[in-house]
């Protein structure tokens, strides 16, 4: 276990991104996001959530694939750079974490995602421990422990001292990197600090949900539910949970027109819009209720239908605080259980 | 509360209406949904406080293809988008009955939340005829924030405590405007060229596309929003070229321009807090300098000044002699 003072951070991060790209938590317009570090960046580790989770990092909202350009009767088609320089992820959390190794199980089987394997090649994650857990956060329930993240470091915020823990060889491999800003510690404060996060966790609403009746061989009987009508009807069809979540991977892959060429790109697909899987014979989910059924379905029962019963919600709530029309997946999982919803 | 309730339950029985358009309570105190309810059990679960900003009148787009009656319950500022929409014909003003309810303010999470409070258990004195200080119950202990302090943006700026269209009133409203709602348009007039578009750059670079802000717009009621449509490169979704996606509110902004009615739903839903009614309400200041004072849902029989000629209509170049 090693230590570095708050007020040393800055020194830190330069040291950092001095040999790799940084990503952390920034405020900007008054919202904190993950973006990459420079000196004048309005860095904010105390904010538990932020509005995106930080898999951007790893699965940007929009990236390009390929290239073509029209000169003359010529076209040359470029392929997009793979990441090739290293880069580090200050700051996530817990169940962020967890977010990542879900999008593992889809981009890293067979056939290989080539730019997402890159990005996780040539990622590092330090993560950090969640303070003060929100009642939004619901973490717990996917058997998360957001008091000892599983990064390739774990870091822990205790007063005005960052404790610093390599999980992994890449951690390891960054804590040498940086090995002149620590210095040696015991773990009493950070054990009392876990005892504290699981303590508040515990008391909050949504930390002890129940999943009974949610797995992968539930999917004819959940499917089939009536209650569905009765809960997407306030659903506005936006993709903010979708936009928001950790672990949605569903992606689009369009065409950007320009006067000389094309850019192939792809970005973020979100099953609650109305084009999302349109084929050419048509889409295959015609109506809202449909959608809607789609997004949870595949949290709760076909994503752990294919990966050994991993769950593909990791609990972080954001879909909880954001949605505009007081929807999100805690109501879901209520509702079959016949409780509130 | 029980009010509504008793009320929704008598035109439920005798007939007059065949569901009921209203809030349902949430699994927490602070996150009700907007429901239909179609009979007296399932009304058990409507409830109206604080919490319920939601404006209900674009949901009476798709009410208004169903058989029969549907209650609506509508704030003053929703009776405006309802209004603005029956003008559209998006709604059928036959196939509602509308309950003006009171209204106090409508509060906002995030406002609670930046007062520094957290592990939030419950939140009460929300009510229509409740305190000016709302309780909140937290792990760490109770605490207390005032009503006003917790509203909505759009609230301090209120239109008023009028509801311009409804079959019946329900409730007290109460005076929450304490801010003139061109203020922040006019701070932003006075930035030269170069600070405002660093200032809208900055806003708009946080919009993942998500869409909330057009979904929820009741002015946003076309059957197929070109954003959507596969056949142009406008379609909807993070595009290539961050231009584009600024380009997206611009493009919103100027369609509903003369018909936003300054509901205030766009900001309130963007998940990244983005002051999208600040478009809209350059807008309506410019409309009410250039064509005199208007108010888009005010009634459903005047003529929008963009939508109507005269010959004492300003010219184009104003805007260029305006600078």
């Amino acid at each position: 276990m090693f230590k570095i003072a708050k007020e040393n951070l800055s020194a830190l991060f330069r040291k950092i991104a001095g040999n790799r790209e940084l990503y952390l938590p920034v405020k900007q317009a008054g919202q904190v996001n993950f973006a990459a570090w420079d000196e004048e960046a309005e860095v904010s580790l105390e904010t538990l959530k932020t509005v995106k989770s930080g898999k951007d990092a790893f699965f940007p909202q929009c990236e390009t694939l390929y290239t073509c350009k029209k000169e003359g009767k010529k076209i040359q088609i470029q392929a997009a750079d793979r990441k090739e320089q290293d880069f580090v992820v200050f700051g996530m959390k817990a169940c962020d974490v967890q977010g990542v190794k879900v999008l593992d199980n889809v981009f890293l089987s067979e056939p290989v995602d080539s730019f997402y394997a890159s990005r996780r090649e040539h990622g590092t994650i330090v993560a950090l421990a969640c303070n003060e857990p929100e009642e939004s956060c619901f973490c717990k329930v996917f058997g998360i422990d957001a008091a000892e993240p599983a990064a390739d470091v774990a870091a822990w915020l205790i007063d005005g001292e960052l404790f610093w823990q390599p999980l992994t060889e890449k951690g390891e491999a960054l804590t040498e990197e940086v090995r002149e800003l620590l210095e040696d510690t015991e773990d009493g404060e950070v054990t009392e600090a876990k005892a504290a996060i699981r303590g508040i966790m515990d008391r909050l609403p949504n930390a002890n949900l129940s999943l009974e009746g949610w797995n992968g061989e539930a999917t004819q009987e959940k499917f089939d539910s009536p209650i569905w009508n009765d809960l997407y009807k306030a659903c506005l069809g936006c993709g903010t949970c979708t936009f928001v979540c950790p672990t949605c991977q569903c992606y689009d892959i369009k065409d950007y027109t320009t006067s000389n060429g094309v850019q192939r790109y792809r970005c973020w697909d979100s099953c609650m819009f109305s084009d999302f899987t349109m084929m050419a014979h048509g889409n295959n989910r015609t109506s809202q209720l449909q959608r809607f059924r789609q997004r949870f379905m595949h949290k709760l029962v076909y994503y752990p239908a294919n990966n050994n019963g991993m769950y593909s919600c990791v609990g972080c709530g954001r879909c909880v605080e954001k949605c505009p029309s007081g929807l999100n997946i805690v109501k879901v999982i209520k509702a079959f259980q016949g409780g509130d919803k | 509360m029980q009010e509504l309730m008793g009320r929704a339950r008598e035109l439920l029985e005798n007939g007059t209406v065949a569901r009921v358009l209203g809030w349902r309570a949430g699994d927490q105190s602070y996150n009700p949904e907007p429901a239909f309810f179609e009979n007296a059990v399932e009304l058990e679960k409507l409830v109206y406080d604080g919490f319920c900003g939601a404006n209900l009148s674009k949901y009476m787009i798709e009410a208004s293809k169903l058989e029969g009656k549907t209650l609506v319950f509508l704030k003053p500022c929703d009776t405006y988008s309802f209004n603005q929409l029956i003008k559209e014909h998006r709604v059928d003003r036959e196939k509602a009955y509308i309950i003006g309810v009171g209204c106090r303010g409508k509060l906002d999470m995030d406002q609670i939340r930046n007062q520094g409070i957290k592990g939030i258990l419950n939140v009460s004195g929300t009510e229509l005829q409740g305190p000016d200080e709302i309780t909140v119950e937290t792990i760490y202990g109770t605490k207390t924030v005032s009503y006003a302090s917790a509203m909505l943006s759009r609230c301090h700026v209120c239109k008023g405590k009028d509801h311009v269209i409804y079959d019946e009133l329900l409730g007290e409203s109460a005076d929450t405007k304490d801010a003139d709602r061109f203020d922040e348009v006019a701070a932003i007039e006075a930035m030269t060229s170069e600070e405002r578009f660093a200032f809208f750059r900055k806003e708009l670079s946080k919009c993942i596309r998500c869409n909330a802000c057009r979904n929820v717009c009741p002015a946003c009621s076309c059957r197929k929003c070109v954003f959507d449509s596969t056949k142009f490169d406008s379609a909807q979704k993070a595009n290539a070229d961050s231009f584009e996606e600024n380009m997206f509110h611009i493009i919103r902004a100027f369609h509903v321009a003369g018909r936003c009615t300054d509901c205030g739903e766009c900001s309130r839903v963007c998940p990244q807090g983005i002051p999208l009614h600040l478009f809209n309400r350059k807008f309506i200041k410019d409309i009410n300098t250039f064509y005199g004072e208007f108010q888009a849902g005010a009634d459903i029989q005047e003529k929008g000044p963009l939508t109507n000629y005269t010959f004492e209509d300003v010219e184009p170049g104003i805007v260029a002699e305006r600078g």
